[in-house]
C-alpha cells in the first residue's frame, strides 16, 4: 500500500528543520512580527512548503513565533480566505492577536499528526526553557528529558549556565547526560554514566544497559570505570524504580478500595444496617452520578467561569437527588415490605429496572460525557512512569471525608442513636418512644445520599449511562457481606483489602485471573466465617 | 464484533419487555418486506439503534424513489435485546413467519454466530454490517464490515512505518473475548514475520466491563520506557474504553510518547469521553464521519435531517459511523442485485449481488466480491479530534480486498483464493 499524503515522504524533513529553527530561535528573539511570506506558505503551501515555514518563522523567533507554534500544536492555526488566522474559543484572530471578524466555522483548521506534535512539543519546551516563569521552565525541562536528542546539546548547555532553579537544573542535567552518553571522550561518558545514576527512570536504565553488553566477548564499552559506573547506576536506579513501583501499586489499591468503599458504605447502611436487600443500590450511584451531569451543565450553561468547581456543587445535588428517590423507595414500596427479604429483593430489583429505563427516556441510551476539572485532571509524577493521577488521590480524600460524616452521624447524633437502637431492637426501640418507621425513612434516605456521593465520585473516573449501576451492585454487596453486615468499620477494612489485594494480583496473574482468584477468595472466606469480617455484638430483634 | 456483559440485564429485559414485531407502514400486498434485527434495549442498544436507524433511513429513501422492482420496501424491526439465543429466534420469525427477503442485522459476533444456523437452515439472506474477526464465510450471510486484513493489519503497518512513529515494541491489549483473542493471534503472527521479537508483544486482557485501569497502564508505561518506541494495539471493547482512556490521560501517556490505536472506538463510542486529552491517539476504520465528498455530505444530512424528524433523542448532536456506513451500502448491495436478479429469491440474489459497485460515503466505489461475500474496503487511519470527531492521517489509495480466512492463522493456506 502506498502512502497517499504528500506529507508521508516529507516528514521526515521536519525534525532537523525544527531543531535549525530552535537554535536560530534562540539566537535572535529581537524581532517580534512573523515574517508574512512564510505565514502565506504555511497557509498556502504543500506540507513540505509548511515546514520550512515553520522554520521560518521559528527564525524569527519572539512572542508571536511563540503563539503560532501554540496554535498549530493545539489545532487552533487555520487558514481564512489565505491568511492565516487562530481560532481560540469562538473567535477568531490573526496572529498578531487582532480580532478578525468572520465566522470560526469558515476557519480551515491546519492539521498536524503525532509526528508534527511531537517535534512541536519538544520545540516547545526549547524555548520554553528561557521562560521566566519557572514552572514553565520546569515542564520544559522535563519534556527536553524525555525526548533530549544531539540537536538540543546547545540549548541544554545554554540552559545549564543560565538556570538558577536547582531542581530544573538537575532534570536539564539528566537530559544533556542521556546525550553525553555516545561521546567519544570517556571522561564525559564517565560524568554522563554517573549522573544518570540519580534517574528514576527505566527508560535511562535501558539506555545504561548496552554499556554491559559484550559482542563476541569484547566489552561494547572499552572503558573499564565507565562499566562500573555504569553497573552502580543502573543498580541505583533498580532500586528507585522497585519502590516507586510498590508505592504506586499500594496507592492504585487503596484507591480501588477508596471507590469500593464508596459504592459500598451507602449499601452498609441500608443492607448492613437495615436489613434491606437493595437491588436498586446500583441504580442510586446512577441517579448521584446524573445528578453531577445535570450540575454540569447547569454550570457550562450559567456559569461558565466556575465550571472547574461543578464538581463541588455536585456533591450536594447527588446526595439530594439520590436521597429524594431513596424516600419515594421506601414510602411507597420498602415500609411494607421489611421483614421479607425475598420480596423486597424483588421489588428492588424491579426498581432497579424502572430506574434504569427512566435514565434512558430521560438522558438518552448514550453514556453521557462529564470532562474532569482541569484541577483533578494529570497527576503527580512519583517517578518516572508512577503518576498519582489527581482525580484518584482527590477521591480517596472525598472517600475518607464521606466515612467521617457517615461515622458521625451514626454515632454522634440523635437519628444516628435512634437508627442503632432500632436496628438491635426494634419492638423495644418502638416501646421507649422511638418513631421507628420514620427513622427507617430517614435511615435510608441517608443511606441513599450516600450511594448519590459513591456516584458523584464514579462519574469522575468512571462511565455515566443508564446501565453503570449494575456493574457496582456486585461489587458492592461483596465488600459489605465481607465486611461484616451491620458494620462501617468491616466495610472499610473489606473495601481497603479488597483494592489492595486485586491490585497486587492484577499486577501478578493479569485482571481476568485476579478477578476469579478475589471471588474465589471471598467464597472460602465467607464459608469460613459467614458472619464477615467484623461480627455485630448483641442481637437482631429481626432475626 | 461486540459482546457485552451484563447478561443478567439483558435476561430481565428481555423477560420484561414483551419484544414483539413491530411492522411499520401499511400491509399491503405488493410490498417487499426486510428484516432489521439490532438489539433496541440491553446493553447493545447503544450501539445498535443507530444501526436500526439508519436502515429504516435507507429504506425510506429507497422507498421514495421508487422503491426495488416496482415495490416499495416493508421494514420489519424487531428488537432480540441483547440476549443472544433470542437473535436466532427472532431470525427465525422473520425469514419463516414475517416471509422477508432479507435481514439487515447483528453487531456481536456472538449474535451472528447465534443466527448463522437459522439463515443456512431456512436458506435466508443476513447482512452483517460490523467489522469482526474473520474466520468465517456462510453462504446465506454477506459481510460487509472490514475482515482483519482491511483494518488491524493496515493500522499496525502505519504504526510502524515511519509517518506513524516507526513503532518497534506492541502492546495488544483487549476485552475477554473471541473478537480480540482472534485478533490479536492473527496480528502477533504478523508481527513476528515483520521481524518483531517475542519480548517485544505483551499481551493483556480485561474482563468485560472493566473499569479499573491503573495496573495496565501501569504495566504499559513500565514496557514502554524498556527502549523501544512503543504503540498499544486496543481491542477494549464497549463501555470500558471510558476509563481506560480517563486513565491513560492522567496517567500522562500521551499519544506522541504511546499511540493508541482503536478497532473499536469511533464516533458514536467517543461521545461518552471527555476527548480532550485523547487528542492524537488513533482509530482505524473503512469509514470516518470527517470524509469530505458530496456522497458523504450527503449521507449525514440525511441521517441528521432523518433523526430531526422522527425524534432520536439528542438528535442536533447526532454523528455517523463506519457500521452505519456499512448498514447503508449493504442495503444498497442488496436492492442492486435484487434489481439485476429480477427476483428477490435467495439463491438468485445471490448469485446477482458478487461484483456489485456502489459510490459510498467513504469516497470510493465499493465493489461486492464475486466469490467470498466480503466488500472491498478502503482503509482510513484517524487521529482524534479535540471534538470526538477524527482526523484521517492515512488511507488506502484504492479499497483492498478482503482475506476472511487470514493468512497468519495456521490451517488457512489452502483458503487463500476464497
Amino acid at each position: 500500500m502506498k502512502r497517499t499524503s504528500p506529507w508521508a515522504q516529507r516528514a521526515w524533513l521536519i525534525l532537523p528543520l525544527l531543531a535549525a529553527f530552535l537554535l536560530l530561535a534562540a539566537a535572535g528573539q529581537a524581532r517580534a512580527a512573523v515574517d508574512e511570506g512564510a505565514l502565506q506558505q504555511l497557509a498556502t503551501g504543500d506540507f513540505g512548503a509548511r515546514i520550512a515555514a515553520i522554520e521560518a518563522i521559528g527564525a524569527g523567533g519572539g512572542e508571536e513565533a511563540r503563539r503560532v507554534i501554540a496554535a498549530l500544536g493545539a489545532g487552533e492555526l487555520g487558514v481564512l480566505d489565505g491568511r492565516v488566522v487562530i481560532v481560540r474559543d469562538g473567535r477568531v484572530t490573526d496572529v498578531g492577536g487582532a480580532v478578525v471578524e468572520a465566522a470560526p466555522d469558515a476557519v480551515d483548521l491546519l492539521r498536524v499528526n503525532n509526528r508534527v506534535r511531537r517535534a512541536l512539543a519538544t520545540a516547545n519546551a526549547a524555548l520554553d526553557l528561557s521562560a521566566d516563569d519557572a514552572t514553565r521552565r520546569l515542564a520544559a525541562a522535563q519534556t527536553l528529558r524525555d525526548n533530549a536528542s544531539e540537536t538540543l546539546l546547545p540549548v541544554l548547555e545554554r540552559a545549564l549556565e543560565s538556570e538558577q532553579d536547582d531542581a530544573i537544573r538537575e532534570i536539564v542535567l539528566l537530559a544533556a547526560a542521556k546525550v553525553n552518553l555516545n561521546a567519544d571522550d570517556p571522561a564525559k561518558r564517565l560524568k554522563a554514566v554517573t549522573a544518570l545514576g540519580e534517574s528514576s527512570d527505566p527508560a535511562v536504565k535501558a539506555l545504561l544497559e548496552p554499556f554491559m553488553a559484550q559482542d563476541n566477548g569484547t566489552w561494547r564499552e572499552p572503558d573499564a570505570l565507565v562499566r562500573e559506573a555504569a553497573a552502580a547506576s543502573i543498580a541505583a536506579i533498580e532500586r528507585r524504580v522497585a519502590v516507586a513501583q510498590n508505592i504506586g501499586t499500594v496507592f492504585s489499591g487503596l484507591s480501588l478500595g477508596s471507590i469500593l468503599l464508596l459504592a459500598a458504605l451507602g449499601l452498609a447502611i441500608t443492607y448492613g444496617v437495615m436489613g434491606v436487600i437493595n437491588m436498586a443500590h446500583g441504580e442510586l450511584l446512577m441517579v448521584g452520578a446524573y445528578a453531577t451531569f445535570v450540575v454540569q451543565g447547569l454550570f457550562r450553561a450559567h456559569l461558565p467561569e466556575w465550571v472547574d468547581w461543578y464538581v463541588v456543587a455536585a456533591i450536594p445535588a447527588g446526595f439530594l437527588a439520590a436521597a429524594a428517590v431513596g424516600v419515594v423507595m421506601e414510602r411507597s414500596v420498602l415500609r411494607f415490605l421489611y421483614g421479607r427479604p425475598l420480596e423486597s429483593l424483588l421489588a428492588t430489583w424491579g426498581i432497579s429496572l424502572v430506574l434504569i429505563q427512566a435514565a434512558r427516556v430521560v438522558f438518552g441510551p448514550q453514556n453521557v460525557e462529564l470532562a474532569n476539572p482541569v484541577w483533578m485532571s494529570g497527576g503527580v509524577e512519583l517517578a518516572a512512569g508512577v503518576v498519582l493521577p489527581w482525580n484518584r488521590i482527590v477521591i480517596l480524600g472525598f472517600a475518607a471525608f464521606v466515612l467521617f460524616l457517615v461515622w458521625l452521624m451514626m454515632n454522634r447524633t440523635r437519628l444516628g442513636m435512634f437508627v442503632r437502637a432500632v436496628t438491635q431492637n426494634r419492638a423495644m426501640a418502638g416501646c421507649v418512644g422511638v418513631p421507628t418507621a420514620r427513622v427507617d425513612t430517614l435511615a435510608f434516605a441517608i443511606g441513599a445520599g450516600i450511594a448519590g456521593l459513591g456516584g458523584v465520585a464514579l462519574s469522575q473516573i468512571s462511565n455515566v449511562g443508564p446501565a453503570m449501576g449494575t456493574g457496582y451492585i456486585v461489587d458492592s454487596f461483596m465488600v459489605v457481606v465481607l465486611g461484616g453486615v451491620g458494620q462501617l468499620a468491616g466495610a472499610v477494612w473489606a473495601a481497603m483489602g479488597l483494592g489492595i489485594v486485586s491490585k497486587f494480583l492484577e499486577g501478578w496473574a493479569g485482571a481476568v485471573i485476579a478477578k476469579i482468584l478475589v471471588l474465589v477468595f471471598i467464597i472460602a472466606f465467607i464459608q469460613k466465617r459467614p458472619q464477615g469480617i467484623f461480627a455485630l455484638k448483641g442481637r437482631f430483634a429481626d432475626n | 464484533m461486540q459482546t457485552r456483559r451484563n447478561f443478567l440485564k439483558a435476561l430481565t429485559l428481555s423477560a420484561s419487555i414483551a419484544a414483539i414485531g413491530v411492522p411499520f407502514g401499511a400491509q399491503a400486498a405488493d410490498t417487499i418486506k426486510v428484516g432489521v434485527l439490532h438489539s433496541l434495549s440491553g446493553t447493545m442498544a447503544i450501539s445498535e439503534t443507530a444501526l436500526k436507524n439508519v436502515a429504516l433511513m435507507t429504506i425510506e429513501e429507497i422507498n421514495a424513489n421508487g422503491g426495488v422492482l416496482g415495490k416499495k420496501l416493508e421494514p420489519v424491526v424487531v428488537d432480540p435485546a441483547s440476549n443472544w439465543p433470542l437473535f436466532a429466534e427472532k431470525a427465525r420469525q422473520l425469514i419463516s413467519q414475517d416471509k422477508v427477503a432479507a435481514v439487515f442485522g447483528c453487531w456481536t459476533s456472538v449474535s451472528r454466530k447465534s443466527v448463522n444456523p437459522v439463515f443456512k437452515e431456512l436458506n435466508g439472506l443476513l447482512f452483517y454490517p460490523v467489522q469482526y474477526e474473520g474466520e468465517e464465510l456462510e453462504k446465506n450471510v454477506f459481510y460487509t464490515g472490514a475482515a482483519p486484513n482491511q483494518q488491524a493489519i493496515p493500522a499496525v503497518e502505519y504504526l510502524m512505518s515511519e509517518e506513524g512513529g516507526g513503532a518497534k515494541r506492541w502492546v495488544l491489549l483487549g476485552t475477554d473475548y473471541v473478537y480480540p483473542r482472534t485478533t490479536n493471534k492473527i496480528l502477533r503472527a504478523f508481527l513476528k514475520s515483520k521481524g518483531v521479537a517475542e519480548a517485544d508483544i505483551m499481551e493483556d486482557y480485561t474482563p468485560f466491563g472493566h473499569s479499573d485501569y491503573q495496573t495496565i497502564i501501569a504495566n504499559i508505561k513500565k514496557f514502554a520506557s524498556e527502549g523501544k518506541k512503543t504503540a498499544v494495539v486496543s481491542t477494549i471493547n464497549g463501555d470500558s474504553n471510558v476509563p481506560f482512556y480517563k486513565e491513560l490521560g492522567n496517567a500522562g501517556l500521551k499519544a506522541t510518547d504511546v499511540p493508541v490505536v482503536a478497532f473499536s472506538v469511533g464516533e458514536e463510542e467517543l461521545r461518552g469521553v471527555d476527548t480532550k486529552p485523547l487528542v492524537g491517539h488513533l482509530a482505524a476504520w473503512n469509514y470516518f464521519m470527517t470524509v469530505k465528498n458530496g456522497e458523504n455530505d450527503a449521507f449525514i444530512k440525511k441521517y441528521k435531517d432523518w433523526a430531526k424528524k422522527n425524534g432520536v433523542p439528542n438528535a442536533d448532536t447526532v454523528v455517523t459511523n463506519d457500521p452505519m456506513e456499512a448498514t447503508y451500502v449493504g442495503i444498497y448491495m442488496w436492492k442492486q442485485a435484487v434489481e439485476k436478479a429480477k427476483s428477490t429469491d435467495t439463491d438468485k440474489v445471490i448469485a446477482a449481488i458478487g461484483g456489485q459497485t456502489f459510490k459510498a460515503p467513504s469516497g470510493f466505489t465499493l465493489t461486492m466480491d464475486k466469490t467470498n461475500h466480503h466488500l472491498h474496503k478502503p482503509v482510513l487511519i484517524g487521529e482524534v479530534r479535540a471534538d470526538g470527531q477524527f482526523d484521517v492521517v492515512w488511507q488506502t489509495k484504492s479499497p483492498i480486498r478482503a482475506q476472511p480466512w487470514s493468512p497468519f492463522i495456521d490451517g488457512n493456506e489452502g483458503k487463500q483464493g476464497l
